[in-house]
């Protein structure tokens, strides 16, 4: 049972509804706040003690469950959500209520039940709690935008799980018990044949519920969507989890997976072009967010053992680094009111610990040599010169031309550069700047330690948390050399850009996205289908009201006091009628006898 | 870049909202630039692709102009695509034309 409640997902879930529980009088907010910091540092600190294996087992309708199954994929993305979890609690203590970080440790909590998840029910299981905990860090920013985005946020994660529960259904169906992963890979052929080809219908429903929450093209706008209308702090506990858990998921089922590459290599490619027109900095991120996750997903798709690293340190790496950056526009979002770069500049000068630091999250997301994703996207570049592909490799690096260029260079230029807006505000509140500083640190270390191995022989202790052994230096002299000129052409190109006005300029304005067809589309023709019903129902109503009129007429006419049917009829002529009826039948009867 | 509005909100001057600093930066960049491009002289790559003659990871200057020519095309690219995909900022608030049904 200790067994059980320990668990890093119950453990976390658990502790942040106790937390919330307690009475304000009982609990003073300092004391919470360190309980709630507590809950992630120690469930990592017992995590750190277990082997690999399957722990907290139990019995549920008569199927065994496994809550905890540690190998090495599972345990590298159990470090980054407790990481996260913490950074993310810290960063939200700038308001006095601490309904968002419960919110976001509960929702960390279901987020770690889905990766140690042993089985597929279980996961399923922390896959729905997670969306449902999700969807309240989107509504908690308490404005309009942000109930109808959360609402549309949470449609989506329920399609997810519908396809995932009639995935699982079909494939319980077929194996007879709960399915695990291995009955899960067995069933799809994936050892046998390297792929499964989508040729079993469970494998392809669960297939599109993992790359829903992966965010694959065109199902990818609640992303877009949803987290920007979030708070500071949401937006920062989003960011980490579902997207993440997700590859974690592909990476679990569907390794080597061919078709991932190219849907991979679209979606590094096409939420570029959307983050250079758009305004608000926070959904840049999310279509930045959308960018990384593609490399990722190709990561998977090439599926050798250094492509699957490289997926996983992306995954780790972003966590942190695209962390930092939504805390860097959350802080100017706390501090301006908007994130509009129509509106912003100038910032450094208000801000200046948080540029710094922004500025940080920029470079590591670009990958410059030094920071962290030139020491994790690096690996999926390689894996796919190793084998030889061509044009993804050129796809791949046109997308990393642009990832510098709107998140690494337009992000902190219209916030804290550009022309001054006029606008002075106070530096970020401490506790953002404290959760922004371990992000930034967090990055920059991932970036230094094949650095620190190369040069003075240190065991790369980021490399070592990865599931397959690392044999690969990252600071080759090509290497840097290629990579910086590639980015310093790509910040030539935005300064002769901007110099010579070809720049288009930040507009207050909204981009049509893939979330149109639902939202306008999909609208109007619900409201064409809702408004033909109601002309229907009232025609139908008009018509069935006019036969019943009608009748009722006819009704009256012959059943009523004047009717023929209905009248009082006098003794004599009953009489008269009778007897003429008698004689009828005996002529009849007469008749017939003869 | 930078407007002349230092001291407008009786701030200090910063370094950078004079125009020719600006230009310095720019020109400094340039200079980067051009240092980055001839570094491509001091070492020998090794060409994983036969594609485009061995150009395309083992050529002279690949990398500096794949970088500029992709980055400054996407901008450009991006900016066409305001034509079609943008909206006022109150377009998905807006509902029907025609009133409520």
């Amino acid at each position: 049972m200790a067994e059980l409640l320990l668990s890093p997902p119950l453990l976390l879930m658990l502790g942040s509804v106790v937390l919330a529980a307690a009475p304000r009088n009982v609990l003073p907010r300092t004391v919470l706040r360190a309980l709630l910091l507590a809950l992630p540092v120690y469930s990592l600190w017992r995590f750190w003690g277990l082997d690999f294996g399957d722990y907290a087992q139990f019995e549920l309708f008569g199927q065994t469950l496994t809550l905890v199954r540690i190998d090495p994929l599972s345990r590298i993305f159990v470090v980054i959500f407790h990481l996260a979890a913490l950074i993310g609690s810290v960063y939200s203590f700038y308001v006095k209520d601490n309904f968002q970080p419960l919110v976001g440790v509960f929702y960390a909590g279901s987020a770690l039940g889905v990766v140690l998840a042993g089985d597929l029910w279980t996961l399923f299981l922390f896959w729905e709690v997670a969306a449902v905990s999700s969807a309240l860090l989107v509504w908690v920013r308490r404005s309009g935008r942000a109930a109808g985005a959360g609402l549309r946020y949470l449609g989506m994660q329920m399609v997810s799980g519908v396809l995932l529960l009639a995935g699982i259904v079909l494939l319980r169906h077929e194996v007879g018990a709960a399915p695990g992963w291995a009955e899960f890979r067995n069933l799809t052929g994936f050892l046998e044949n390297g792929g499964l080809g989508f040729s079993n219908l469970a494998a392809t429903l669960i297939f599109l519920a993992f790359g829903l929450k992966a965010a694959f093209p065109l199902l990818h706008s609640w992303l877009i969507d949803a987290y920007p209308e979030s708070t500071p702090a949401g937006a920062v506990f989003l960011s980490a989890f579902t997207t993440k858990f997700a590859i974690y998921a592909l990476a679990r089922a569907f390794p080597g997976q061919s078709e991932l590459i190219w849907i991979g290599a679209l979606m590094t490619a096409f939420p570029i072009f959307f983050a250079v027109i758009e305004n608000d900095l926070r959904r840049v991120l999310a279509y930045s967010m959308t960018n990384q996750l593609g490399f990722m997903v190709v990561g998977i798709g090439i599926g050798t053992e250094l492509a699957i690293n490289g997926a996983v340190a992306h995954a780790f790496a972003d966590i942190l680094f695209k962390g930092l950056l939504f805390m860097a526009m959350g802080a100017v979002l706390y501090r301006v009111g908007h994130v509009n770069g129509s509106d912003l500049g100038g910032l450094y000068k208000s801000m200046p610990i948080t540029t710094g630091l922004c500025i940080v999250g920029a470079a590591s997301i670009s990958a410059f040599p030094l920071f962290s994703a030139f020491a994790t996207k690096s690996l999926i570049m390689s894996a796919a010169v190793y084998k030889e592909y061509f044009w993804l490799w050129l796809v791949l690096l046109f997308a990393s031309a642009g990832v510098f260029h709107h998140a690494g260079i337009k992000i902190p230029f219209f916030a804290f550069f550009h022309h001054d807006s006029g606008i002075r505000c106070k530096e970020a509140p401490r506790s953002m700047i404290v959760a922004m500083v371990l992000a930034a640190a967090a990055s920059m270390a991932i970036g230094l330690f094949p650095l620190a191995e190369m040069w003075f022989g240190v065991a790369n202790p980021f490399y070592a948390l990865l599931p397959y052994p690392v044999d690969y230096d990252v600071y080759t002299t090509t290497h840097v050399i290629t990579q910086s000129q590639l980015l310093f052409f790509s910040a030539l190109a935005f300064a002769t850009l901007m110099r010579t006005g070809l720049y288009p300029p930040e507009l207050r304005s909204v981009n049509l996205d893939a979330d149109w067809l639902y939202r306008r589309v999909g609208y109007r023709v619900w409201d064409g289908v809702a408004t033909a019903f109601v002309a229907l129902h009232r025609a139908g109503y008009a018509v069935a009201g006019r036969i019943a009129a009608s009748a009722l007429a006819t009704a009256q006419r012959h059943l009523g006091p004047q009717g023929l049917l209905g009248r009082s009829w006098l003794t004599a002529s009953m009489t008269l009628w009778v007897a003429l009826l008698l004689a009828a039948y005996l002529v009849v009867f007469y008749w017939r006898l003869k | 870049m930078a407007h002349h509005d230092h001291g407008k909100h009786g701030g200090k001057s910063y370094w950078l909202d004079r125009k020719q600093n600006v230009a310095k930066v720019f020109y400094a960049l340039i200079a980067v630039d051009v240092l980055w491009l001839a570094a491509d002289f001091l070492y020998k790559k090794k060409a994983e692709f036969d594609a485009w003659g061995g150009w395309a990871d083992g050529g002279f200057g690949f990398y500096p102009v794949y970088g500029f020519v992709g980055a400054f095309l996407l901008v450009l690219a991006a900016k066409q695509m305001r034509r079609v995909l943008m909206r006022s900022e109150d377009y998905y608030e807006r509902r029907r034309d025609g009133g409520a049904s």
